[in-house]
């Protein structure tokens, strides 16, 4: 469908230094900016919410930064916090919990585009890390790895509360991995490609974007993300009125901030599948790639390249942001829902709605045709 | 073909090596105080008296089964969402069919109430 020959070249050495500036880049941004500040993001904009200050005890030499110097506090801290298992616990098994959960979250970005492809210098870049033809399917299969993270560790705990984590963590991520799926089918169909980078070149129009082609579309998977990344309203797994915290109750230290990470890190990745699917990725609104290349013309063919894939780095980092903002203002506006109530929104309305979807799609498509 | 996978293989090595290294920190920095009443699961303040290694309810392995066989028949569709331009009205009404066994495989397991919570 589309001109699609990147592959890596005979030339090994730009590839390689392409792929490790890639690699170095997210993870960097994944662990040296969202996974650190997203949880003062979250602390300021409740407050903000719920008209308080929020942090900002916590100084060196009387400098605050806006309550930023609670994040370095709560690293320290949770640092030199005892590492405590309790008895009768499964060690092995609570040692690895943390672990499964946190691996695939980092890894799960691999296959998001953060960018086009641009002709550097006769040199074909592409931001992506890893350009796979199965594409989100990959981002599915790692990031419900992280599942097992969580059931285990409810597992381990030999503790009440944490086995009844486990166990909702359990039918909830399985029912909801589903209805995730199908809510997706009607993407391919219009895109015709699991690859992502297929998906947001075919969004350069404007109008083309998947939350045009596919509003139901969107809805069902935005509620199917949220349940999967287990924050309110979708909270049941750590109801903290009910289940104390859930699967992580006996968790502490940098074990416990591991769980921690990894729902965010979930978060960072369920906005940038929204950017990448329904949001047009890296593309600018009405501004297609040769009108910006043009526009940075007077810089010289390679250079008005650069600029271009500057643009639009930047741009699709600015939606993520802004989904993360979204994710979190539903997270401090709603509810928990009831654990029935959960389960019957997936199974009984979103996956019939998910079949209907597919079915109109498949109509209207046959039609257009 | 293979070596797409190279990067992922290098962005997994150092996932694993991240999380590897703040499970093995935490375990060695931090003191270890350990006396026995402090050893015990959480349970609000009370000794535990039920053992959490005991069995649990019925529905959630049902859950489980139901996930397997939609999650199957989900897999089904994406290679034919894929394709479906090409296919034209063959694969509409293919897999429609295939869609209105699903259909009836949820309204049945509906009527059976194994959806039900109470």
């Amino acid at each position: 469908m589309f001109d699609y020959t990147y592959l890596p070249e005979p030339n090994m050495v730009p590839y390689l230094v392409e792929t490790m500036a890639k690699i170095i880049f997210i993870f960097s941004m994944n662990m040296g900016v969202f996974a650190p500040l997203l949880g003062w993001v979250e602390r300021k904009q409740s407050a903000l919410m719920q008209d308080r200050i929020g942090a900002n005890r916590a100084d060196i030499f009387g400098f605050t930064l806006f309550g930023l110097v609670h994040v370095m506090t709560d690293a320290l801290k949770l640092l030199t916090k005892e590492d405590f298992i309790p008895r009768g616990a499964d060690r092995t098994l609570h040692y690895l919990a943390p672990f499964i959960a946190v691996a695939p979250a980092l890894v799960a970005f691999a296959v998001i585009p953060f960018g086009g492809q641009y002709n550097l210098w006769g040199h074909k870049a592409n931001m992506v890390i890893a350009d796979l033809d199965v594409g989100i399917l990959f981002v599915f299969a790692v990031a419900s790895i992280s599942t097992y993270g969580s059931v285990i560790a409810g597992w381990a705990s030999n503790n009440n509360w944490s086995l009844l984590g486990g166990i909702r963590v359990g039918a909830q991520m399985l029912s909801y991995e589903v209805a995730m799926g199908l809510t997706l089918v009607g993407i391919f169909m219009v895109y015709g490609s699991l690859r992502l980078t297929d998906i947001g070149v075919a969004q350069e129009n404007f109008f083309h974007w998947g939350i045009f082609l596919q509003p139901l579309g969107f809805f069902l998977f935005i509620t199917c993300a949220l349940a999967e990344n287990k924050r309110t309203p979708f909270d049941i797994p750590e109801a903290e009125s009910e289940i104390v915290a859930g699967y992580f109750t006996e968790y502490s230290g940098l074990k416990f901030a591991m769980f921690w990470m990894a729902e965010f890190l979930e978060m960072v990745t369920i906005s940038a599948v929204l950017v990448a699917l329904f949001f047009g990725g890296w593309q600018v609104p009405f501004v297609s790639h040769a009108m910006l290349a043009d526009l940075f013309g007077f810089l010289g063919r390679d250079w008005a390249q650069v600029a271009t894939m500057l643009v639009h780095v930047m741009v699709f980092w600015g939606k993520v942001l802004f989904w993360i903002f979204i994710l979190m203002l539903i997270r401090w506006s709603l509810p928990r829902f009831r654990y029935d109530q959960v389960m019957n929104l997936g199974w009984k309305i979103i996956l019939p709605l998910a079949l209907v979807n597919i079915f109109i799609t498949a109509l209207v498509m046959l039609w257009v045709k | 073909m293979l070596n797409q996978y190279i990067p992922v293989f290098v962005m997994a090595v150092a996932a694993c090596g991240t999380a590897i290294s703040m499970v093995v920190l935490t375990s060695l920095i931090g003191p270890k105080k350990e006396f026995d009443d402090k050893m015990e699961p959480f349970e609000c303040g009370v000794s535990p008296v039920a053992n959490p290694k005991s069995r649990f309810s019925v529905r959630f392995y049902i859950i489980a089964m139901l996930f397997i066989v939609f999650d199957v028949e989900a897999v089904f569709l994406f290679p034919w969402a894929v394709v479906y331009r090409e296919l034209g009205m063959f694969g509409f009404v293919e897999m429609m069919v295939f869609i209105a066994v699903l259909g009836v495989g949820l309204a049945y397991i509906w009527k059976k109430g194994a959806l039900e919570w109470e």
